[in-house]
């Protein structure tokens, strides 16, 4: 399974993919963390805002609301 | 007395509970982060016993990197309470574990509050509290905090527990347990208290540990044996996360089939709201509905749409011009014709001022005098009090305390609309929609609300901004507010309507238009110059949780308008009276402490006359200044200076010192030669300029110490430059060709001071 590594920003609505890493700034990093994106964990894309940033994700059962430019820390693998 | 600390995620329901413990009306929302500070309040009971409890801001983690996290995490590690109650979200019960898992590392007695367990088994979901407890060591206690419910449990708890001391603990063990020993070992033997707690954060790489425990954080990282490529900081994150997946996901148990269906309510009514085409309008279409009906002297635009309604039957009584706004005489009967059905926050201005007895009394109103006019002639009818006594009355009550309680209707009914839209999470989902525009003027989405409450009134939109992440953002969003065309200002706007059609040949409609959107646009090029010079920061992070909307709560809303109401009456009211007090003063002595007539002698004699006279040659680069002569010159002067009082006191002063010459404001400007650009720069700082008295106390409430007297000189220099700006462009407009190539300059001077810090700031890591 050779699928590609992609980051979290470049999702669209409605997939769902697994977290595989989280990079970046240490203080967004540390906040994404806290916020529960670890690695292993699933993420649902559910909206991009009216303007195209930011998007809104569910993650471990809460709705959380991040930039595109937060969520290119953040690598993932589609499901 | 104990101490108990509340500690929790946001939105968690801590601020409920502190109510229900401490009998306190602290404001609750359906917003992230609505407790700022620290409020402490006393819990007592019978057969129980009694705490003081400190409810902390909520946070998501102990890390240091909002300030909000600092004080919560200072104050256990410093303050040394005898307890901490950790409120816990049970429908969100992973993340809020998360920082569970953190506080359980300190040396200090817990307590968990497990909140919103009714919300829980109605969703069909089973928490096992036993087994929750048993896995954390800690006494776990279900509450509902809303219905107050468990509360009593929950405390007896606490003042048992809170007797036997507690070590930490740490939910990460294998390699990375044993390192966190090492490093604990290391704080032990320097005799730091919290010695766990620390070594974990030591590990972790964190900042304020390291500025704190400088020698001893170095020496437990190395003790370790954990090195940069063992990733601790991500690692710590991701253990406890897969240690709480795998020991309180099985402590829940059941279907939650009514939470699908529940959330797919919330989901509907977010699809449309922030609907990609729709999200902007149906939010232009909220605030605009929002407005018509706090401020609206024309509802539904009846007039507007040539629909008059003929009121005989109110007249005469109370009800009469406070419900129509009476503007046109019938020239068959020479009877009032309504023009327009007042907004609700209209009708219960003019209610609450025929009480009062200030304002503008309903036309053809025959009713009692109000409470004002009452005192005033207690004193002077049925006392024979002295004249001066009479006037400083006069001032106390009718011009100060009821002037203030006269703005408190629209306030109040703002605050209202604004906390539905607050409790109900749609606010969350505007810091949303509009980050992305924000960003880009270092700001959050979050900064817009409290702007645009600043069309209304400056006082709410100022407290609102509480709700903001970093100081810096709340020290530029607070400064531009006061940009904004507010109430009053729109009032001083329409008094000088008649005069600029008339005399100035400009269309005052325009004129009005230009200064509401003028607001927005000098608000962002303010905020824009500040992130590029004094209030440079990082754009604070977006990442914030979005809370299901729920309906209001009439509970709530009533706390929240009467938390923000009282912060208006108790700072306003006190900083107005005696605004109120020293300006009537000024204008009725002179210099040699004789109470005089202004009216009489002329305001010139009186102090504040002589001190406005004397100040006018500042106002001559502005073109209202000693150019207009000396018989003129000081009434522009005197007429800003009583403008700190509030705005629409700048066109009355004007009014009755053109009355004094038997003419009015209008005749009062054409008589005293003010060229255009001379009128309009009057204008344009007045309308920028230190705002009125009750906004001033409400930034100085605000505002981070210290930040104060910066914040009066940049409205003070703002204001002066705009006007030295106006009068030159409007009456030389050539000068543009100085004043672009200047502004401009400015904005590339400030932006490359910007980027050459940045660098500076980069290469410093």
């Amino acid at each position: 399974m050779e699928s590609e590594s992609l980051k979290l920003s470049e999702l669209r609505p409605t997939d769902s993919a697994i977290v595989k890493a989280v990079e970046g700034e240490k203080r967004i990093r540390r906040r994404l963390l806290d916020m529960g994106i670890t690695p292993g964990t699933e993420v649902y894309i559910r909206k991009v805002a009216p303007l195209g940033d930011p998007i809104e994700i569910t993650i471990r059962g809460y709705e959380l609301s991040l930039r595109k430019s937060e969520a290119e820390s953040v690598s993932v693998e589609k499901k | 007395m104990k101490r108990f600390a509340l500690i929790g995620n946001p939105n968690c329901g801590k601020t409920t509970l502190f109510n229900a413990l401490t009998g306190a009306t602290a404001y609750v929302g359906n917003w992230p982060g609505v407790t700022v500070e620290q409020r402490k309040g006393t819990y007592k009971k019978k057969n129980i016993g009694e705490a003081e409890i400190i409810d902390l801001p909520g946070i998501y983690s102990l890390s240091p990197y909002t300030p909000e996290e600092v004080i919560s995490r200072n104050f256990i590690l410093d303050e040394n309470p005898d307890l901490v109650i950790n409120v816990i979200d049970a429908t969100n019960l992973e993340r809020n574990l998360y920082m569970t898992t953190q506080v359980l590392e300190m040396d200090v007695p817990v307590v968990i509050a497990l909140n919103m367990m009714d919300a829980v088994s109605k969703q069909g979901v089973e928490i096992d509290v036993e087994k929750l407890s048993k896995e954390l060591g800690v006494p776990v206690v279900p509450i509902s905090a809303l219905r107050n419910r468990g509360i009593e449990d929950l405390m007896k708890k606490a003042l048992e527990v809170c007797e036997t001391p507690r070590k930490g603990c740490s939910v990460i063990f294998g390699d990375e347990g044993k390192a966190i020993q090492k490093a604990q070992e290391v704080y032990e033997k320097a005799g730091v208290k919290n010695s766990l707690f620390h070594a974990i954060k030591a590990l972790e790489g964190d900042e304020l540990e390291e500025k704190t425990n400088g020698d001893v954080y170095l020496d437990a990282r190395k003790e370790s044996g954990l090195t940069e490529d063992d990733e601790f900081e991500v690692k710590s994150a991701d253990l406890r996360y897969q240690y709480i997946t795998a020991h309180y996901s099985p402590v829940r148990s059941g279907v939650p089939m009514e939470a699908k269906e529940k959330l797919s309510i919330s989901d509907k009514i977010d699809k449309v709201l922030t609907n990609r085409w729709a999200g902007l309008p149906i939010f232009l279409a909220v605030i605009l509905i929002v407005f018509a009906l706090t401020f609206s002297e024309d509802l539904f635009f009846l007039r507007r749409g040539g629909v008059f309604f003929e009121h005989s039957s109110f007249e005469g009584t109370l009800f009469e011009g406070m419900i129509w706004t009476a503007t046109e005489i019938d020239p068959d009967t020479g009877k009032y014709i309504a023009g327009g059905i007042n907004s609700p926050g209209v009708i219960l201005a003019n209610f609450v001022n025929s009480f009062n007895g200030v304002g503008d009394l309903p036309a053809g109103y025959t009713g009692w005098g109000g409470i004002a006019r009452s005192i005033e002639q207690l004193f002077a009818e049925v006392w024979h009090s002295p004249e001066w006594l009479v006037g400083l009355v006069n001032a106390i009550f009718a011009d100060g305390f009821f002037a203030v309680i006269g703005f408190l209707p629209q306030i109040v009914v703002l605050f209202l609309f604004f906390s539905i839209l607050e409790d109900s999470g749609y606010m969350a989902r505007v810091a949303f929609i509009f980050d992305r525009i924000f960003r880009g003027v270092g700001l959050s989405g979050r900064a817009f609300i409290p702007m645009l409450m600043g069309y209304g009134c400056g006082v709410p939109a100022m407290i609102n901004t509480r709700t903001l992440n970093t100081d810096k953002e709340r020290i530029k969003t607070i400064r531009v507010i006061s940009f904004f065309t507010c109430g009053a200002k729109a009032t001083m706007l329409s008094a000088v309507a008649g005069v600029m059609a008339s005399h100035f040949k400009i269309n005052a409609v325009a004129i009005s238009y230009f200064f509401y959107i003028f607001s927005i646009v000098l608000a962002v090029a303010a905020v824009v110059l500040m992130h590029w010079t004094t209030q440079r920061e990082k754009v604070p992070p977006f990442v914030m949780e979005l809370p299901s909307y729920h309906a209001p709560r009439f509970k709530s809303l009533m706390i929240h308008v009467w938390d923000k109401s009282k912060h208006y009456i108790k700072k306003a009211a006190t900083i107005i009276i005696l605004a109120a007090i020293v300006i009537w003063f000024g204008t009725h002595f002179s210099w040699s402490w004789q109470f005089v007539d202004p009216e009489v002698v002329g305001y010139p004699t009186t102090i504040l006359g002589g001190i406005s006279a004397f100040i006018s040659p500042l106002f001559a680069p502005m073109g209202f200044g000693i150019q207009l002569g000396a018989d003129y010159a000081w009434a522009y002067s005197l007429a800003s200076v009583t403008g700190l009082v509030a705005k629409e006191i700048v066109p009355e002063t004007l009014e009755v010192i053109g009355g004094m010459s038997g003419g009015t404001f209008d005749t009062f400007v054409v008589q005293s030669g003010i060229t255009t650009g001379g009128f309009m720069a009057f204008i344009m700082f007045n309308m920028t300029t230190i705002p009125c008295f009750a906004s001033v106390g409400t930034a100085k409430g605000e505002l981070p110490k210290g930040k104060f007297k910066w914040t009066i000189l940049f409205w003070l220099c703002t204001s002066y430059v705009l006007g030295i700006l106006t009068f030159l462009i409007v009456d030389y407009v050539w000068t543009l060709a100085i004043f672009i190539p200047a502004i401009i300059g400015v904005y590339v001077g400030a932006y490359f001071y910007n980027k050459k810090k940045t660098l500076q700031e980069q290469a410093a890591e």
